[in-house]
């Protein structure tokens, strides 16, 4: 087993909401109105059934309730052993489903205020994620604005499946407020289920649903560096979360020998993908898609031609390795003090004014 | 890789390229709109003209994507006598099969029935394409062999044109496009593996098609190469489909080969699958094995658009992970994206491989013998 360092950042923890009423006393008269008029149910996502053995280890599941649901298990099973200065929460609650770009803004509001409330201000290890009401972008640069103010927020989260691709203009209002306030962009795997969870259609089966979230980041980064986004915003950074990244060599071989190709299509693509990925894109470590030699990872980590790309994630609650085993077998020191450290603190500016402060 | 800006003599070929080879991925086109009208009935002729072809996709003269190129294909591949790239037998013997050294050449048409809304169309189209190619293509040059392609979204009028041609010689494949009304592992192209697996027939599955769906997962893309790479995204959600709803339980001596949709993911895509299927495995009792076993066994590659990185030894390594066994030469011509077979692998390759890589692997997945 390879060693965590003390004091690194877990980059991609799932606090949970109990259930939508826990949302209630950060609701205003209107929607908590709403909510119980209607009769309202949870907002569970099919991406994460709650019984489902993605979703938690079977021995870390609480007896009653969601898996992440509280904060003394999230403590015991993820920010004590791995012993991080830090760890990012990033609620992964269904809001984004919601049509109504009014409910999801008042969703999204009462989540990030929640989350305040229940977890940052009770461990002082933990910081947020912004979860933005992506159905009006302005709506979602306002409230990006707003959780700004609190330093713990220190990127702003969004699913890999969305109502279009992510690298679209119409989105680039939000990158220019993350750049602006310094706040990397997290891309979480999941689906808002706006369009069939596959790029060829609704498959049969939850597996299927998990195993295309890689190919959605593919497209995802395909859609992000194509459309310009990074010519634009230059230091924005964003953080592929949950996604894996064994693909990413194959995926990026791919793009430039079509960028080469077709690059007229696309002239403020002016730098290789591969630049791009280095400057602009990180990626969380679990899950590891790759067998247990060690040596295939480390010719996977040489193909990716930097050791800067992964940040340490272990995905609490959701079940990705057994035992303490969040860092695969073969690791060098060296890039275990890079993934645990220097990585996340390189691409979260903000960890550091919050050190300082 | 669109006209030849290198100084070579006309026609010529260099040492390494003599090597006899199977290519793998030849794409024939008609000369004409109406040259497919022999093989059609008349009651198409009038309907094609008076409604076209209804694909699911909105653009009736070409693609949602605007190519880079005229068809995407090679701006020297005009046949001297007219017509598109790839319309000419002469023509494609003269620029193509001859210099190669083509001795196995697969064609896969890819304007056929295939993602037409109206399936009797999409039927009568189909196989008009299949006796066009007869005519034109596989009797006139013995090189040259088939694929029987099918309304895909019908499974069982496909079957039907499946078990028509099982046994003729003209054919070495079955046609599938990776984009479809539902992912190909869905029941309702079942019918299509059973009668592939019966005639013994391998299948096909070449990037690109049309199925209504959007080509992402978040909806459509702006651009034309965001489609051309995310053909091989779309390629890994199709193998996925037909691993995980047990086609290659149910029909085990069934292969299928992936086409210009590129291999270099395939590894990651299989370490996904099983370590997934460790946690999930209890959804889909069906899938008896680990998912990596059935592509392993059951799955080959087509090389072109091969992954480019700028350490060679980085793509054999994702080679040595798939297998030498189970990759299979393939130009893409007339194609803009054309490999030549002359550069596409480095002189340290040891013989067998190149042997397998160029020839072997297409003969012996395709029971064409020398």
């Amino acid at each position: 087993m390879t060693t965590p360092l003390p004091g690194g950042v877990d980059c991609d923890l799932h606090p949970a909401v109990p259930h939508l009423t826990s949302l209630l006393p950060y609701l205003n008269d209107y929607w908590r109105d709403q909510v119980t008029t209607r009769g309202m149910v949870d907002l569970v996502s099919q991406s994460y059934p709650t019984r489902s053995p993605i979703s938690s280890r079977p021995d870390r599941r609480p007896a009653k309730g969601k898996p992440g649901e509280r904060l003394i298990d999230m403590q015991s099973h993820a920010l004590d052993p791995f012993k991080v200065a830090y760890g990012i929460c990033n609620p992964l609650y269904g809001v984004q489903m919601v049509f109504s770009e009014d409910m999801q803004d008042a969703f999204c509001r009462a989540l990030n205020d929640w989350l305040v409330k229940e977890w940052l201000d009770k461990d002082a290890r933990l910081r947020g994620s912004i979860v933005i009401p992506i159905q009006s972008v302005e709506k979602s640069v306002a409230e990006i604005e707003r959780c700004a103010s609190d330093p713990r927020f220190v990127q702003v989260l969004m699913l890999v499946m969305g109502d279009m691709p992510l690298g679209k203009r119409a989105l680039w209002p939000i990158y220019a407020a993350a750049e602006r306030l310094g706040l990397p962009i997290g891309i979480h795997a999941g689906s808002a289920y706006h369009n069939p969870p596959t790029s060829v259609g609704w498959g049969s089966y939850h597996i299927e649903d998990y195993v295309a979230q890689a190919q959605a980041f593919q497209t995802q980064l395909t859609s992000l560096i194509i459309e310009g986004v990074f010519a634009r915003h230059p230091n924005l950074k964003m953080v592929m979360l949950e996604s894996g990244f064994t693909w990413l060599a194959p995926f990026v071989w791919r793009l430039h020998k079509f960028w080469r190709g077709v690059r007229m299509e696309t002239p403020w693509v002016d730098r290789p993908p591969m630049e791009i990925v280095q400057s602009n894109i990180r990626f969380s470590l679990q899950p590891v898609d790759a067998p247990p030699d060690p040596v295939v990872l480390n010719r996977l980590f040489d193909h990716m031609q930097s050791d800067e790309l992964i940040l340490f994630s272990t995905d609490y609650p959701h079940w990705q390795f057994e035992g303490e085993e969040a860092l695969p077998e073969g690791l060098s020191a060296d890039l275990v003090r890079k993934i645990m450290i220097d990585n996340p603190y390189a691409t979260y500016g903000r960890l550091k004014q919050t050190a300082a402060a | 890789m669109n006209i030849q800006v290198r100084e070579r003599p006309q026609g010529a070929s260099t040492v390494v390229a003599k090597t006899a080879i199977a290519d793998c991925d030849i794409h024939p086109a008609r000369a004409s709109k109406t040259e497919l009208y022999p093989f059609l009935a008349k009651r198409w002729h009038a309907h094609l003209e008076t409604y076209q072809e209804h694909p699911y996709q909105g653009m009736l003269e070409g693609p949602p994507y605007p190519k880079a190129q005229p068809n995407a294909a090679r701006r020297d591949a005009y046949p001297p006598e007219g017509g598109q790239q790839g319309s000419s037998l002469s023509f494609m013997q003269k620029q193509h099969l001859d210099p190669n050294n083509v001795v196995l050449g697969v064609l896969n048409p890819l304007r056929t029935g295939q993602g037409l809304r109206n399936h009797d169309l999409a039927a009568a189209i189909c196989s008009a394409i299949n006796d066009w190619q007869i005519e034109k293509w596989t009797s006139k040059d013995s090189r040259l062999k088939g694929s029987v392609v099918v309304a895909n979204e019908d499974g069982v009028t496909a079957a039907k044109e499946i078990r028509r041609r099982a046994g003729d010689k003209n054919f070495v494949q079955v046609l599938l496009l990776s984009r479809n009304v539902e992912p190909l592992g869905q029941r309702r192209y079942w019918p299509i593996y059973e009668a592939a697996e019966e005639a013994g027939l391998p299948i096909g599955v070449h990037a690109f098609g049309f199925g209504g769906n959007p080509i992402t997962a978040s909806g459509w893309p702006s651009y034309y190469i965001e489609e051309m790479v995310g053909h091989s995204q779309c390629q890994q959600t199709t193998l996925a489909s037909l691993v995980l709803e047990g086609v290659f339980e149910r029909h085990p001596k069934l292969n299928m080969i992936m086409v210009e949709a590129g291999f270099g993911w395939a590894p990651s895509l299989a370490w996904r699958l099983d370590k997934v299927w460790q946690r999930l495995g209890s959804e889909v009792p069906h899938v008896k094995r680990p998912p990596s076993d059935y592509i392993r066994e059951h799955i080959w590659w087509t090389t072109q658009p091969m992954e480019d990185p700028e350490k060679r030894q980085e793509l054999f390594d994702v080679i040595e992970w798939i297998g030498w066994d189970k990759l299979l030469f393939a130009t893409d011509y007339p194609h803009w994206d054309f490999d030549d077979p002359s550069r596409v692998l480095p002189p340290d390759v040891s013989d067998a491989n190149r042997e397998a890589f160029y020839l072997g692997n297409a003969r012996k997945v395709y029971g064409v013998g020398a």
